[in-house]
């Protein structure tokens, strides 16, 4: 293959409809082979685990533990609709589609009032809003576990205006108190995106057109904006649907989410048959509903 | 047509949008501020002040566990980022200067790790290792264990899709015919590559190994599902030590996180911006000339 | 110093279904100005881009300097090429831009210097090293990009518009220049263009190009005078197109039936499109006509409509069935018309060619 390769870019004769097809079979296997390496460690590091998933949700757990391929069964999956995962499912669909929408209100205001700052000062406001993002995840997240806390900062100052003992740990709303810190920037950076790429001359004639500016906003701005919106909705819904973290940290046995309850069903329950059905429902869910909301959302950059 | 004159015309609007930005960044940096006031704490109980004292993060420094968790931490970003940057900007090179078979799927492949919920990627990489170690176990007789290598190539998975998006969308803005040049002007494909296409995407690249230098680092979810004893990285170390209970050595780790993490943005960024600020006052000497 | 410098034999390029270009046969000889002429699409570009090697042909020849190149990469052909958008390498300077060819030529550094100064003053833009593109004008980037190709000296230049994206005075004043720099390099210069005023004003030869085929070749006067199809005489130019019945050799009917004299290629009873530009019909006022005689055609006509464009008016004049228009020159002792005005038009025979098609 090689020797024949090399021939082509030497042989010095007339070109025919047979060598343009090898020569552009060459190029095709050159780029091919580029992708190869990146390629084939998804296909195995990826693509294969994520059939291995889907084949150990049919499986059977054993009484120690293990997992049994072979009988198949749906059991797992019948236990999907059983009343304890359905209100755990229920609680991390109402926990995301709540800090996807409060994120989304106070996201972008913020986004437009950045947005419309002077070029230079647009670039130092989201480095600042940027900074926050590339510290750790975790540590953040405890912070919060910090402040929340009975005896902690926010009680004192809550303190001071009179309220106490609020119970803001290890409750929903604690959870997502960490879910919105944790996933606002995701919903900033799309809409800023968007939002700084909006032609303003548009803006200026619809305030022309409507005179009043909340119209002139929701029939041109918004919709101009909306591929920021689906992105960041999208950037923000998921994570928070699967969010491990928050609620391990802020939450408690009480308030579970699907992200701890997964988790428990690999190493405290060991009921991996189960987790497996699990993990591969969300996924599925969101891969479906990414879809969908793609296309009626427009495609975003 | 300025944006300025567009908002002026609502004074009101503009500032209570300006309080409501004010409202957000304290939101943002009231965490981070705590924590580190917090890691000066003298006391024992976390959440009371009771002077300050350097004791937590001394004793940090003594901890053995701590310190190899810090080593692990850092060899796993250090070479799941290389990994990843190579294989993310050789694909990226691949998708967008070439045409071959199965490059949508291929396409389609690449955005899922991005989009899988990351329980279930961390799941998924748990069972596949434990079952490809049960058939190694077989063939060879020695059956492996979650170790460093197994976070690594969980990490190198998802980051080889964080690089090629950054890398792609730097290499689509740039002029396909420059390369064109670089080939009339008698320089072979890889001295092409050398000299004209990697100095002008190796912004991208370099942000792309930023991302999976800081994804790595970050990760949490999916470390703790592929690490085994002894090879536990820092942010896992971290959150078992808050789930047991909660240490004042733990605030003064979080401290020393936060601030490393943002000495790495900040120098980062003042490395791009010293370039183009630099090239800026260059050009306006030129221009002047 | 004469000789073949590109020659390209029954050459076609297709992308699919789609054909770029169909069976073109050309030869461009050492040492001369070459455009390749015709309106976007036509496939000029796709054929100065299998010469460089930035495409291969679906089928036929390729020679340069007497060479097969066959699927030769470009970076292994002589011949450099002109960008239309110029293709700079950002992040080096003028100086490297410059340079790299011989660079990648492995040509000895010290001689680098020297060929990269000689260069950079050939296209006068000797100071400007150190700069980035960036930092320069619309024309001095497309002189360095001139300056990167021609300091390799190669024996073909190839040139892709590269006088589009500059404004009307300074591209007039790069014609020259370029033309000017042709002749005292002697290099051959093979010219994409498609404004036709361009290629008449510098080339020894022009290729005129239509929906991928070549349709005639020639210096630009003979591409002017004696255009060989429709199109050809329509792209360059203006024309009369008149459609006539041929009638005998040398004389075709119009369709109000008079007959006139024109040069026919076709035998008595085709048709053919008459083909007389505006500038070689003459107005006279009726009785101070000269009478047609061998050579000479004088119809009577009414002028329908006078158009004033400055340094020349046009006279749309209807003749029996047919409207003919007269270019006039605005000059003293030129007569001038009014719309309405009884008039004889006056063309010589060998002005007007009966084209098939």
């Amino acid at each position: 293959m090689a020797g024949k390769r090399r021939a082509l870019s030497e042989t010095d004769a007339p070109v025919t409809p047979d060598l343009e097809r090898s020569a552009i079979r060459a190029e095709s296997r050159r780029g091919f082979l580029l992708a190869l390496p990146g390629y084939a460690y998804l296909v195995i590091f990826f693509a294969v685990p994520m059939l291995i998933i889907f084949v150990y949700s049919f499986g059977t757990r054993t009484a120690t533990g293990k997992t049994l391929l072979g009988e198949w069964n749906l059991d797992s999956y019948q236990r999907l609709f059983n009343h304890f995962v359905l209100g755990i499912l229920w609680r991390s669909l109402a926990l995301a589609l709540a800090t996807t929408v409060i994120s989304l209100l106070v996201a972008y205001p913020f986004a437009y009032y950045i947005a419309t700052r002077g070029p230079r000062l647009r670039g130092l406001l989201m480095v600042l809003v940027m900074v926050p993002f590339w510290t750790n995840f975790l540590v953040r997240t405890y912070a919060w576990r910090l402040i929340l806390g009975r005896n902690g900062p926010l009680a004192a100052v809550l303190g001071f205006i009179g309220v106490n003992e609020p119970r803001l740990l290890f409750t929903n709303a604690g959870i997502l108190i960490g879910l919105v810190y944790g996933h606002l920037p995701f919903m900033v950076l799309p809409l800023y995106a968007s939002i700084e790429r909006l032609d303003w001359s548009l803006v200026e004639a619809a305030r022309d057109l409507y005179a009043n500016g909340w119209k002139a906003f929701r029939k041109v701005t918004l919709p101009l904006s909306m591929a920021g919106v689906v992105g960041g909705t999208i950037l923000t819904f998921i994570p928070a649907f699967g969010a491990y973290i928050e609620p391990e940290l802020l939450g408690g046995a009480q308030t579970m989410m699907l992200g701890s309850f997964i988790q428990k069903q690999y190493y405290a329950v060991s009921d991996w048959p189960f987790g497996s059905a699990l993990s591969f429902v969300i996924m599925a869910l969101m891969l479906v509903g990414t879809i969908i909301y793609f296309r009626r959302g427009g495609r975003t950059a | 047509m300025t944006v300025q004159s567009a908002i002026r015309r609502h004074g009101a609007l503009e500032r209570v949008l300006a309080a409501h930005s004010w409202v957000v960044y304290v939101f943002f940096y009231a965490p981070i501020i705590v924590l580190v006031v917090f890691s000066f704490n003298d006391g024992r109980q976390v959440s009371i002040w009771q002077g300050a004292s350097l004791r937590w993060y001394r004793q940090m420094l003594q901890d053995d566990a701590l310190m190899s968790a810090l080593r692990n931490s850092i060899i796993v970003a250090v070479v799941s980022t290389l990994v990843s940057t190579a294989l993310g900007t050789a694909t990226a090179l691949a998708l967008e200067r070439f045409r071959f078979r199965g490059q949508r799927v291929y396409d389609g492949l690449l955005y899922l790790p991005i989009i899988v919920p990351e329980v279930t990627l961390a799941a998924m990489m748990l069972v596949f290792f434990i079952q490809a170690f049960d058939y190694i176990g077989r063939l060879t007789g020695s059956t492996p264990n979650l170790s460093l290598t197994t976070i690594i190539l969980s990490h190198i998975c998802f980051n080889i899709s964080f690089v090629t998006v950054v890398v792609r969308a730097r290499l689509a803005g740039l002029d396909p015919s420059l390369e064109e040049a670089a080939a009339d002007l008698y320089a072979s494909r890889w001295q092409a590559f050398r000299r004209v296409t990697l100095p002008l995407i190796m912004p991208g690249v370099l942000g792309g190994a930023l991302l999976a230098l800081t994804m790595s680092l970050d990760d949490v979810v999916t470390t703790s599902f592929v690490s085994g004893p002894g090879s536990t990285t820092l942010p896992v170390y971290v959150f078992g030590l808050v789930k047991k209970g909660v240490t004042p050595v733990i605030n003064a780790v979080s401290a020393l996180m936060l601030l490393a993490s943002m000495a790495l943005v900040f120098s980062s960024l003042l490395a791009q911006r010293g370039g183009s600020a630099a090239k800026a006052r260059q050009r306006k000497k030129e221009k002047k000339a | 110093m004469s000789g073949v410098a590109v020659e390209l034999t029954a050459v076609s390029k297709r992308f699919g279904e789609v054909a770029a270009v169909r069976e073109v046969d050309l030869e461009i000889c050492d040492g001369e100005f070459f455009s390749l002429l015709g309106p976007s699409g036509c496939g000029k570009t796709t054929t100065l881009r299998m010469i460089a090697g930035l495409e291969f042909p679906t089928e036929g020849s390729v020679r340069i300097c007497g060479q097969e190149m066959g699927l030769r990469p470009p970076n292994k052909r002589p011949v450099n090429t002109v960008f239309q958008s110029y293709a700079l390498f950002p992040h080096m300077t003028v100086f490297r831009n410059v340079a790299f060819g011989l660079e990648m030529s492995k040509v000895p550094t010290t001689q680098i210097a020297e060929r990269v100064k000689a260069a950079v003053d050939l296209v006068r833009l000797s100071g400007m090293e150190k700069r980035k593109p960036a930092q320069l004008s619309g024309g001095q980037q497309q002189r360095v990009a001139l300056a990167r190709a021609l300091v390799n000296q190669p024996r073909v230049l190839l040139l892709d518009e590269p006088l589009g994206a500059l404004d009307l005075k300074l591209r007039q004043a790069m014609q020259v220049e370029l033309k000017d720099l042709q002749q005292r390099l002697g290099i051959t210069f093979i010219y994409v263009t498609h404004d036709q005023e361009e290629a008449l004003t510098m080339s020894d030869r022009i290729g005129v190009m239509h929906e991928g085929r070549l349709l005639q070749v020639g210096p630009p006067e003979e591409i002017y005078e004696h255009p060989r199809t429709r199109f050809v005489a329509d792209f360059i130019g203006e024309t009369n197109f008149v459609a006539v019945t041929v009638v005998g050799p040398g004389r075709v009917r119009l369709p109000g039936g008079e007959v006139v004299q024109a040069l026919t290629h076709s035998p008595a009873g085709t048709a053919a499109t008459l083909a007389v530009r505006p500038e070689k019909v003459c107005l006279a006022r009726p009785g101070a006509a000269p009478a047609a005689g061998p050579e000479v055609n004088c119809l009577e006509g009414v002028v329908r409509r006078r158009v004033y464009l400055g340094n020349s008016l046009y006279y749309h004049v209807e003749l029996g069935a047919t409207t003919m228009r007269a270019r006039l020159e605005n000059a003293p002792g030129v007569g001038q018309f009014a719309e309405g005005d009884p008039v004889c038009v006056v063309w010589e025979a060998g002005s007007g060619e009966a084209l098939e098609g």
